[in-house]
């Protein structure tokens, strides 16, 4: 006789503390294997969107520090680029080194958060606190440039915010040379370690061609044997003068995504030491006074200074018509502005491209037939943050 | 370099699919090319599987609405071809009451791409495997990206002590929503103001 088996709905989620966010996943399992996974989105939508449509573009800029929270100024970046190439002004090179130094920052911090968060997911729970400590010191980094932690709202259309304080290269110098000794700690904890190996190493394989249909981007292509960057292949800023490599993974596992965000971190501090060193002086943003506000000590002399500032803060600046995609390589992969200009002072339309969203799509390809407790080992290593995913 | 590539493509584009394209234009070094909307099967098969265009990634569907124009919905494609290095954008125009091709047989992750417009602008896709919403609540109506759809929306959510549960109700504002029209005639300077010297200005900080 047959055994009957049923299979049974499990909720995870969204509240749950290996879903990254509120990721509502509804798995349908037979006994302890996966067979479905349908995963609900949308409960951290803000209408970013939609409210960007009403907003000038100087307002619009920091909802995209809003989206992937754990690497502010990387979306901001998109952004920036896509006004900046409707409007057609070239940003000063000063300007484009702190870009790049403050990409790079992010990268590590995103990727900080990913590898230890996976390895809590798993089990581990001192890469968090270790890594943790070292994010906590990046965070000041973007706080003394740009005043917050978080939100930074620094990388301006034609610049960026502010000229970086005194020291605080001397500082990141500092950092950048003591990190690969923590990053080293980090790989000592984990990367030999019997439990964490066991626990991502043939799990969630992904080939070379079901990446691609999947519309993956990032380390998720990088980890499956595809050696695609942005910052190589389609060079923005000042990416194609420097020296750095592009770890790509072999197997397209959980395990081999983990390697290549903890070789990305190292080949970030490279190009971040390669940035101090050739920083050069000049302006941080465009001397346009249509598009970039005066100083503040220029307010209380000129007059023009004072029209420009009253112009810039209320109506904001016009950007020429047309359409214009811009994508970077955000810590999770491409992410990219597709930017519609009517002409006026507002975005007609904005849509924005998460990199996290075609990953978390492939979740039920990925984790059908896997064990439940596989589960958080892929999400972790799909590199979910709710706040891009959602919009 | 870009740009002669481009042009490449647009030719080749232009001679292969002939007259399935209907516009084609090189703007911002980005190539659009607009296609009928009963023709997009085809043309996405060729983009992809063409041995000199081998777009094997798509990268977005992107929603637009012009409620004013006679075709009141876009679409547009976005795809990336990595062998060649290349984006092209796709462009369909059309009215509501027009049912769009899916392309989720092609391209798996179009799947959400496509629930995504759908619930954003109501775009009705055929031979879509799963076309419920995506983003918005369950049970939510309106098409929240459509420009007649306000920014402050219908209803608000709250918790209820009195019923111990989440209730629904329309939007109470104290003030409504104001879009101030900030935009004047006015066009400013036509020239660039001096930078005053770096070393002056470092000594004031």
């Amino acid at each position: 006789m047959k055994k009957k088996t049923k299979t049974m709905n499990l909720n995870f989620g969204p509240q749950h503390p290996a879903a990254h966010g509120v990721l509502r996943l509804i798995l349908e399992l037979d006994g302890e294997v996966v067979e479905k996974a349908d995963p609900h989105i949308g409960l951290l939508h803000r209408g970013t969107e939609k409210l960007i449509e009403h907003k000038t573009y100087t307002q619009a800029l920091p909802y995209f520090d809003r989206l992937d929270y754990v690497a502010p100024m990387n979306q901001e970046h998109a952004f920036a680029l896509a006004a900046e190439k409707l409007l057609n002004i070239e940003v000063p090179i000063r300007a484009k080194y702190i870009r790049v130094i403050f990409c790079e920052i992010g990268r590590i911090l995103s990727h900080i958060l990913n590898v230890t968060t996976q390895a809590l997911d798993v089990g581990a729970l001192t890469p968090s606190l270790w890594g943790f400590e070292e994010r906590e010191t990046l965070m000041t980094f973007y706080e003394r440039a740009s005043g917050s932690r978080l939100h930074a709202n620094y990388f301006r259309t034609g610049g960026v915010h502010q000229d970086l304080p005194i020291k605080l290269i001397e500082d990141i110098e500092k950092f950048c040379r003591s990190f690969p000794k923590i990053i080293d700690d980090l790989e000592g904890l984990l990367t030999d370690n019997r439990i964490f190996k066991q626990r991502n190493v043939e799990i969630g394989i992904v080939s070379k061609q079901e990446a691609l249909d999947h519309s993956f981007s990032g380390v998720m292509l990088r980890g499956s044997g595809v050696p695609w960057d942005l910052r190589r292949s389609q060079p923005y800023e000042i990416y194609k003068d420097l020296d750095f490599k592009i770890p790509v993974g072999k197997n397209g596992d959980c395990y081999d995504r983990y390697l290549c965000r903890i070789e990305e971190m190292r080949e970030s501090v490279k190009i971040i030491l390669q940035c101090i060193d050739k920083l050069p002086k000049g302006p941080v943003k465009s001397i346009d006074g249509k598009i970039s506000p005066p100083k503040r000590e220029e307010l209380k002399e000129s007059m023009e200074a004072l029209i420009h500032h009253f112009k810039l803060f209320t109506e904001g600046y016009r950007v020429p018509k047309g359409d214009v995609y811009t994508a970077v390589e955000a810590p999770k992969g491409e992410f990219g502005v597709y930017l519609i200009s009517d002409g006026s002072n507002k975005p007609y339309r904005c849509k924005i491209r998460a990199p996290g969203f075609s990953h978390l799509q492939a979740m039920d390809y990925l984790i059908r037939g896997h064990m439940l407790a596989d589960v958080p080992a892929v999400l972790g290593s799909l590199d979910i943050v709710f706040g891009e995913v959602d919009r | 370099m870009i740009l002669n590539n481009l042009k490449k493509l647009e030719k080749l584009v232009n001679s292969e699919l002939a007259s399935k394209v209907q516009r084609s234009v090189i703007e911002n070094n980005e190539l659009l090319i607009e296609i009928k909307d009963v023709e997009l099967i085809d043309v996405i098969q060729f983009l992809k599987s063409n041995d000199s265009c081998k777009f094997r990634q798509l990268i977005d569907i992107a929603g637009v609405d012009y409620p004013e124009n006679e075709k009141r919905f876009q679409l547009v494609y976005l795809f990336l071809s990595h062998e060649k290095n290349i984006r092209i954008k796709l462009l369909i125009k059309f009215n509501l009451d027009q049912i769009i091709p899916s392309i989720t047989k092609i391209f798996p992750s179009a799947n959400w791409m496509e629930r995504e417009v759908f619930d954003m602008y109501g775009v009705k896709f055929k031979n879509h495997p799963d076309l419920r919403r995506i983003l918005t609540d369950y049970n939510f109506k309106g098409h929240p990206l459509r420009k007649d759809f306000p920014l402050t929306g219908f209803n608000e959510v709250r918790y209820s002590e009195k019923e111990k549960k989440v209730v629904y109700e329309s939007v109470k504002l104290e003030q409504n929503y104001r879009n101030f029209d900030f935009e004047s005639p006015w066009e400013g300077t036509k020239y660039i103001k001096e930078v005053k010297e770096l070393g002056k200005d470092e000594k004031k900080n």
